[in-house]
């Protein structure tokens, strides 16, 4: 990137992005397991099971969802400096 | 007869509440007129993104306000409450937009700099037409959503500092006037990152507290899943004729619990005062980082709404259920109220104050339909028999419900200001920009020197404020619904064609213009047809939700999930036109692989400029 002079087009980072795209593919597939199917089209049957004394799709409606996108969102910055540093396009 | 704490210092007869509100009101409002008044700036990208400094951790404590609104404060645990299991929709649909936000468009668009988001449009697309369509759908948008704000501000006001609600709208549109007109988003930031502590607090309070009461624990998380009160809130539910409170799908069907969660978790992402807030930092791997921080402090309130919206379900039904109805009373400003009570063991009259004050303000209406002096809660038609509240008071009065001290009531309502005040000047700065930005300066005045482009962009958010107060005076609807629309106009507007524009290097200016268009159309009319009856005053709505009596929407595909319709047809429409006319030039095609790696993201244009983005990494 650095000795690439400006009149040449940039180099496409391709590793990169391939790879960036591999892990928001695998996130956000958990994203919709989660807010989809938990909280959505299976919590009839998850309801038959008890976290405390809730049931357990209820439960993932209105709270264990929340908790699995924070860590999805802090894994990907995570992830993603790691991949910055690798492939050398940090700032 | 009310307690009256005679105020002596204020010369006039308050009650505690009343004092301590105006006290906790005037403090939180100096500290952001202050902030407004030191954060003044002179250029315009002190005023459109703050310099680009804003550090991540404190832009998160922003984003979470600016994004909080008065719907998330005020009105979401009311309507989880009505709502039962499928209130979750508001709660995934709100948080799960951030997962979005985080991966598909924050990192770009913070590397792509700029001002604003219809800035983004017109790069990415090579076009004015799609900035004009651009600009034109964030104001539609934001106008929207600001006027539930307002609504908002006039409620707090209304009830806790006893003033008219066009009073109080105007008080709010004086001080979000100041700090926004003179501090631009850097005082905007600064305020906001305030304001989040105090709504934050605000909410958390009463929550803890009613939970300790309530449960072995004081942590709400943790007293819904071990405490009993789902048991008790199901049997009572049933004993009155409701559905049980855990049972899904008993007020929304299954396909539009979907459609609602996928419309406001793309609006989410696609809201243009959220991304913008994105702008403001100082390069990608912040922007990553703010938005996980932006979602832990959204999610601090947002795991504690649905707790507080169930402990207040029971609390109601196992305090007004049965209780006594007395004699009309009438007060000296001439409202009228009915007072009720229960009778204790000791045979004594106990009464429910909570109900009797919001009885003043009209949001609780009771009505002794059978005349046996006894408050019923049955279910008729959805409704509690013979009384009415208002779903928007909810988190309100939860502190007089759970008879907490008059200086946490004053919390709350100091909270709830701060929710919407802080959302409301966030928008404003996106009307503001659009309007002076995108739409005057770059096509009346382009050459205009920084002080006039200022002076233009203060003037505009003058005339946002007016706007959005005359909204609040005269709000179309609820908080909460209103606000669903902003987002499933956001959702089909700005979501696809941003979304394309990162990840789909062979999108066209032909594409995403007509995208854009086609689907906040379609969106907008869907609303208002189906609910002229609230947002154009008409008697009856023009039209019936489609798809009634189909298998897979029972009921009717509902005004709220449209913008998931909405944002397929943008997708559907922009894929297709773009392969059918040519492909974007060349310099555009590395504008889009520039986006896409973080180097450089320093300053806006700094992508197009390579040797500038060298010397910062030598």
């Amino acid at each position: 990137m650095s000795s690439s002079p400006p009149p040449n087009r940039p180099e496409p980072k391709v590793a990169y992005w391939r790879q960036n795209l591999m892990v928001i593919g695998v996130l956000l597939t958990i994203w919709a397991f989660v807010a989809f199917g938990c909280s959505i089209f299976f919590i009839e049957w998850l309801n038959q099971f008890q976290i405390g004394n809730l049931p357990l799709g209820f439960w993932f409606a209105q709270q264990g969802s929340m908790y699995v996108f924070l860590v999805l969102i802090l894994v990907y910055a995570l992830v993603m400096d790691y991949l910055d540093r690798k492939h050398d396009v940090k700032e | 007869m009310d307690f009256i704490e005679q105020m002596p210092l204020l010369g006039a007869a308050m009650t505690a509440t009343r004092a301590w509100t105006f006290l906790f009101v005037t403090i939180t409002f100096m500290v952001y007129l202050y902030i407004g008044w030191r954060s003044r700036v002179k250029e315009s990208g002190e005023f459109y993104v703050a310099g680009q400094g804003i550090p991540a951790i404190a832009n998160g404590a922003a984003t979470a306000a600016d994004w909080m609104s008065a719907a998330s404060f005020i009105s979401m645990a009311g309507l989880i409450s009505g709502l039962g299991s499928d209130g979750s929709v508001f709660l995934l649909g709100w948080t799960g937009g951030y997962v979005l936000l985080a991966m598909l468009l924050a990192p770009y668009l913070r590397k792509f700099g700029q001002y604003t988001v219809p800035d983004f449009v017109a790069k990415r697309y090579y076009s004015e037409t799609a900035r004009i369509v651009a600009a034109v759908c964030a104001v539609f948008v934001s106008i929207t959503y600001v006027a539930g704000q307002m609504r908002g501000v006039g409620i707090v006001f209304a009830r806790f500092l006893e003033v008219e609600t066009w009073q109080g709208v105007v008080l709010g549109m004086i001080i979000v006037g100041v700090f926004a007109v003179l501090g631009g988003m850097k005082g905007i930031t600064w305020t906001q990152v305030v304001q989040f502590f105090v709504l934050i607090a605000a909410f958390l309070i009463p929550t803890f507290a009613l939970s300790g009461m309530l449960t072995d624990s004081s942590i709400p998380q943790i007293g819904f899943t071990t405490g009993d009160i789902a048991e008790k809130v199901n049997l009572i539910q049933e004993d009155l004729g409701f559905s049980s409170y855990t049972q899904p799908f008993t007020n929304y069907d299954m396909a539009n619990v979907f459609l609602i969660m996928f419309a406001l978790m793309a609006g989410t992402a696609g809201l243009p005062h959220v991304i913008v807030r994105f702008y403001t930092v100082a390069n990608v791997r912040a922007a990553r980082y703010s938005a996980f921080w932006a979602l832990l402090f959204i999610c601090l309130l947002y795991t504690s709404a649905p707790v507080l919206a169930m402990f207040a379900r029971y609390s109601i039904l196992h305090t007004l259920e049965g209780a006594h109805i007395g004699e009309v009373v009438k007060t000296d400003d001439d409202t009228e109220y009915i007072p009720v009570y229960r009778i204790n063991d000791e045979g004594k009259e106990v009464p429910i104050q909570w109900v009797d004050t919001w009885q003043k303000t009209g949001l609780i209406t009771i009505d002794d339909k059978n005349k046996d002096g006894l408050l019923s809660l049955k279910n008729v038609d959805g409704n509690f028999a013979e009384v009415t509240i208002d779903k928007d008071i909810l988190v309100l009065a939860t502190p007089e419900i759970a008879q907490l001290s008059p200086w946490v009531i004053a919390i709350v309502a100091t909270g709830g200001l701060a929710a919407a005040l802080s959302t409301a000047a966030g928008l404003l700065l996106v009307i503001s920009s659009s309007m002076a930005h995108d739409l005057y300066v770059h096509f009346f005045e382009p050459n205009a020197s920084e002080p006039r482009r200022l002076f233009i962009a203060r003037i505009m958010i003058i005339g946002a404020i007016l706007v959005a107060g005359y909204f609040g005076i005269a709000p179309p609807g609820f908080i909460g619904e209103v606000v669903a629309f902003a987002f499933g106009l956001a959702a089909a507007s700005f979501f696809p064609i941003i979304f394309l524009g990162i990840f789909d290097k062979r999108m066209n200016r032909e594409g995403a213009t007509t995208g854009m268009i086609v689907g906040i159309l379609f969106t907008a009319i869907y609303i208002i047809l189906c609910r002229s009856d609230r947002v154009l005053g008409f008697d009856e709505p023009l039209m019936t939700p489609w798809f009634q009596g189909s298998y897979l929407i029972p009921n009717g595909l509902r005004p709220e999930g449209v913008g998931a319709i909405g944002l397929a047809l943008n997708f559907i429409v922009a894929f297709t036109i773009s392969r059918l006319t040519a492909a974007p030039p060349e310099d555009v095609q590395d504008l889009v692989e520039s986006v896409r790696i973080p180097r450089g993201s320093h300053a806006p244009e700094a992508h197009f400029d390579e040797t500038d983005a060298e010397a910062d990494n030598p």
